[in-house]
This record gives C-alpha cells, structure tokens and sequence, in this order.
C-alpha cells in the first residue's frame, strides 16, 4: 500500500499518460491484494467482527434447524412403517433420531460442535 | 374480503393455460416471478453500464452487492467456492429482490410460497449432492460418518447425519417461506386494527384516538419486514455457502 514513489510522480504527469495510467492501475491492484488477504486473515482469526447482522441471522436459524431435524426423522419413520407395516415402531425409533438429528443441527449452527472438519484446519 | 390477511397469498390465473391434463397456467405467481428476473437483471445491467472507475450510486449498488456475496461465499468456501459464485449470486438476488418486491402494497411476494423456497433449497441440495458425487465419488458418503466414532455408534451415527443432511432443504425451505408468510400476515392484521378501530361507531371517538397505536405498530413493522427481507437473503446465501462448502471437501 505505502509506495516509496514522489507525489509528482502519482499524478501522472511526470511521464506519459498512459504509463502513469498503468502504473497506476497496477498500484491499485497490488493494494487490492493485500486488503484481501488482511480481509481473509480477519474472517478467519476474528469472526466477531459481523456479530450484529450474524447473531440476528444465527436466531431465525437455531429454531428451524430443531424444528426440521424432528419433522424429517418423523417423515422418514412414517415412511418406513407405511412400507413394512412395523407401524408403530418406525416412527418411534426414527421421531427419536429426528430429535437427536435436529439438537445436533442446532449445536452445529451455533458452533458449540465444531465440525470435525474445523478442528483439523486448527480453526 | 380486503381484510382477510391470508388474501394476499391466493393464486390467480392470469392466463390459463393447460397441456395434456396438467395445470400450466400463468399465474401471479409466475408474473412477479418474471418481475423478480427483470428487475434484477435490468439493475445489474443498467448499472454496470456505464463501468466509471469511480462509481456512480447504482454502479456502487451493484458492486457492493458482488462484494457481499463474493466474499460471503470465500469466507466459508475458501476460493474454490468462487466456481459457484453465479449460482450463489443469482439465488441471492432472486430471494432479495423478491422479498422486496412483495414489500409493495397490493404486491404478490414469490416467498412466501413454500413450494418456491423448496425449489430453490432442492436446486441448493441437488447441486451439493451431484457435485459431490462428481468429484469425490464415493468418499462423499463420509461426509455421513465422522472419524473418531467408536465402532459399535458407526450405525447410529450415521443414521443420524442422514437425518441432519435431509433436513437441510426442509429448513431451508420452511424458514424463508415461514418468516416472509408471518410478517407479511402480522403487518395485514395490524393495518386492518387500524381500519376497523377508526370506522367502529359503538366507540365512538375513543375509536379513531385508538387506531393511531396500530398504525405506529404498522410503521414499526414494516421497518422490521425490511431487515427481516434483507436477513433471510442472507441467510439462505449463507447456508447455501456452506453446504456447498460440504461438496467441496466433505472429509469429516
């Protein structure tokens, strides 16, 4: 970002306009670059940053993500018993694997569960 | 009729039209949903027209809009995920424009209906799986079985993470449709307290002082339903990053 270079030589006056121009340009996208990789070391070190708009966004997530998690389990055990007349067990075994499925669901979102994935990154 | 809040969500035909047997009219529906396209792409084109090194305020729209999600998408994705970009984008500016479309008065709003956001978290989950499949082939099924799990949970572990993956789309879906369905019914009921309390006569003048409470409620609403546009766009933009981040390396 900081250019060792005069101010003269900024404006664009010193030599012709378009060598100042591409010099220019060039300068500005050497700057870009650096802002983007600042920009990506803050996402991932300091995710606080965005918290106004995340945590709104994180609240009308966690309930769905419950609500989702036991309506397909119940889906699914439905399905299953409707296929091989075991009813009522289906639904059972599977309403309970629905509610692990969807506490699991609202862990993961709000981070208290790392994906495993993370972890190995060293996130 | 006028104060039935669930009017505004009714389906009419506009142009009927019927092949072999099956319902393919041109409905309201269909209209705002061409509106929505529209819309989006006569702003991103009208506003990238003029491509000034410094913006104009359109162009700055437009590029604060790319900037958004472009960086949305590399944060959960990493760079590989710029690939999906297009597909990220368009999805993000059909559901933003179309939540702000059906802030309109008399406006049909294409979310709240819940079989456009499950098309949209179908077209999500679909893209996920087969560009999964595509590239990882068959190790993308580990995505189901995380390492570290003790022999005898392998079973129900991963029963359990099917569960989780197949209510992906359910919540997808049901939160855009839900949010945008509730608040567009919570802002009719109150606009009609403020109807039926200024024209009520057995309250005689105490009736018109009344309805002013509803209707700063109503203004305060639609503020809310705004953020509530703009949150759920993002949210879904969000999710949609990071399931795709799944395809992308599902090695958990």
């Amino acid at each position: 970002m900081v250019s060792p270079r005069d101010p003269g030589q900024e404006e664009g006056k010193a030599g012709p306009p378009d060598a100042g121009l591409s010099k220019r340009m060039e300068q500005l996208s050497r700057s870009l670059d650096a802002k983007r990789q600042t920009d990506e070391r803050n996402a991932s070190s300091g995710r606080r940053r965005e918290s106004d708009a995340r945590g709104f966004a994180l609240a009308m997530r966690l309930s769905t993500e419950f609500v989702a998690g036991v309506l397909v389990g119940g889906g699914i055990g439905w399905l299953f018993d409707a296929g091989l007349g075991t009813s009522p067990w289906g639904l059972i075994v599977f309403l309970l694997l629905g509610f692990v499925a969807g506490v699991l669901n609202v862990l993961r979102s709000a981070g208290k569960l790392a994906d495993p994935l993370d972890r190995e990154r060293g996130g | 009729m006028a104060n039935d809040p669930i009017h505004q969500f009714h389906i009419n035909k506009i142009i009927p039209i019927e092949v072999g047997g099956l319902d393919l009219s041109f409905t309201n529906a269909s209209l705002f949903m061409v509106a929505t396209v529209a819309v989006t792409a006569l702003f991103l084109i009208m506003s990238t027209s003029g491509r000034g090194l410094v913006p104009t305020r359109w162009q700055s729209m437009a590029e604060m809009s790319y900037e958004f999600v472009a960086s949305t998408l590399r944060s959960s994705a990493g760079n590989e995920g710029m690939r999906f970009f297009p597909f990220v984008f368009s999805l993000f500016m059909f559901v933003l424009i179309a939540n702000l479309i059906g802030m309109f008065p008399y406006f049909f709003t294409v979310t709240s209906q819940i079989i456009v956001t499950f098309a949209l978290a179908m077209l999500v989950i679909g893209t996920v799986i087969v560009y999964g499949f595509a590239k990882h082939g068959m190790k993308f099924l580990g995505l189901f079985v995380p390492h570290g799990v003790p022999g005898v949970l392998v079973p129900l572990v991963t029963m359990i993470e099917v569960i989780s993956f197949l209510s992906r789309p359910i919540s997808l879906s049901v939160r855009l449709f839900a949010n945008m369905l509730a608040g567009h019914i919570t802002l009719k009921v109150f606009a009609g307290f403020v109807i039926s309390l200024a024209a009520s006569e057995s309250l005689g003048l105490f009736g018109p002082v009344t309805s002013v409470l509803p209707l700063i409620m109503t203004v305060a609403l639609t503020g809310l339903e705004f953020l509530v546009a703009f949150l759920q766009a993002y949210v879904f933009t969000v999710l949609t990053c990071m399931y795709l981040n799944d395809a992308l390396h599902p090695s958990h």
